[in-house]
């Protein structure tokens, strides 16, 4: 029997790889002028306004500045109180039963309100961390 | 721990907290059609039982669909499992299964942009379902590796027909697996990372 064929792609040079950026403070990632993406409609049931939001990965890591003030709603302390250890967006959004884009738009509420840090991830690099890798490596083997 | 709250509020286990140490995550996804075993992979590795994430939209903003419903503003949700496997006190890594079909890529803005790479899941008995997630990866310039999921019924292809029949060149790993084991996705996650170190090492990252 033989299998059905495809034909491989090519890069798409509208699609540039992301310019190589320095190491990441921890602070959410600001948008880096690559093209547009599509932006379709999102639930802001929870969130309220859609503000500056800022630029959140599945895996930045969050972690809470202050215990929940009295102020805060009950999402909003629900996420202080995950976040005492440094939880991920994608953690959260599971924990908490929110779809990721409401969870973006908690969560640049809480940042901008200084309530939590954002830990960017670390993301593929034009020019790879080879010592990045090799961490990685390490880490897989001794599973 | 003096976690207030925590009897009411879901969220991890004591033993599933991070380190205060960890500074900053990688992630992996792993992509390919229904039922080819991607949640399976990352169960098999995760040190956190398997969490799923949600993304939300209204039918308006896909325009396909019309199967699920007359009513043009349904909601459709993409799930999205994932797991977890701290590398070091610093550093989580993040494996995401996400379903190879093309109309769930754009919910999911950035997730192959800053992935590490990917390991696209095959089943040979619906080889075709994994073609667009691969040309996808190629042209957003995402390294990835092949993991062929030993299915018992599957037909059997040797390497190189395989490689000739998905079009991809010499360099790019392609293995078997059985991601019911530990330690064959182990293998595979492994596999991606010397692939991954190895264009490094050549400086031939597209």
């Amino acid at each position: 029997m033989t299998p059905p064929r495809r034909t491989r792609r090519r890069p798409q040079p509208l699609v540039p790889e992301p310019a190589p950026r320095p190491p990441q403070p921890a602070q959410p990632t600001a948008a880096d002028g690559r093209r547009p993406r599509p932006n379709p409609e999102r639930l802001y049931s929870v969130a309220g306004s859609d503000g500056a939001r800022a630029e959140l990965d599945l895996v930045t890591l969050i972690v809470a500045r202050t215990a929940p003030p009295v102020s805060a709603t009950p999402e909003q302390s629900a996420v202080l109180r995950l976040c005492r250890a440094p939880l991920s967006v994608a953690e959260l959004s599971a924990y908490l039963g929110l779809p990721f884009s409401t969870m973006t738009v908690l969560l640049t509420e809480l940042i901008t309100d200084e309530l939590v840090h954002a830990r960017a991830p670390i993301v593929r690099q034009a020019v790879p961390d080879r010592s990045l890798l090799e961490a990685v490596m390490h880490g897989l083997q001794r599973l | 721990m003096d976690f207030k709250g925590s009897d009411t509020l879901p969220g991890p286990r004591t033993e599933d907290q991070l380190p205060h140490t960890a500074q900053a995550a990688v992630k992996i996804v792993i992509v390919g059609g229904f039922g080819v075993g991607k949640t399976t992979m990352v169960g098999s590795v995760s040190e956190i039982r398997p969490l799923t994430t949600e993304e939300t939209m209204t039918q308006a903003g896909i325009g396909v669909d019309d199967d699920y419903g007359s009513d043009s503003k349904t909601a459709t949700t993409v799930a999205m499992d994932f797991g977890r496997i701290s590398i070091t006190e610093k550093l989580v890594l993040y494996l995401f299964g996400t379903p190879g079909q093309e109309r769930f890529w754009f919910l999911w803005n950035g997730l192959f942009e800053g992935a590490l790479g990917a390991v696209v899941l095959v089943d040979t008995r619906r080889l075709e379902v994994s073609f667009d997630v691969m040309g996808r990866l190629e042209e957003g310039g995402v390294p990835f590796v092949v993991a062929v999921n030993s299915f018992p019924d599957a037909p059997r292809y040797p390497v190189e027909e395989l490689r000739t029949a998905l079009d991809l060149g010499p360099d790019i790993p392609i293995i078997d697996c059985d991601v019911r084991r530990r330690a064959s996705s182990k293998d595979v996650l492994l596999t991606l990372m010397g692939f991954l170190h190895s264009l490094a090492m050549s400086g031939a990252l597209i």
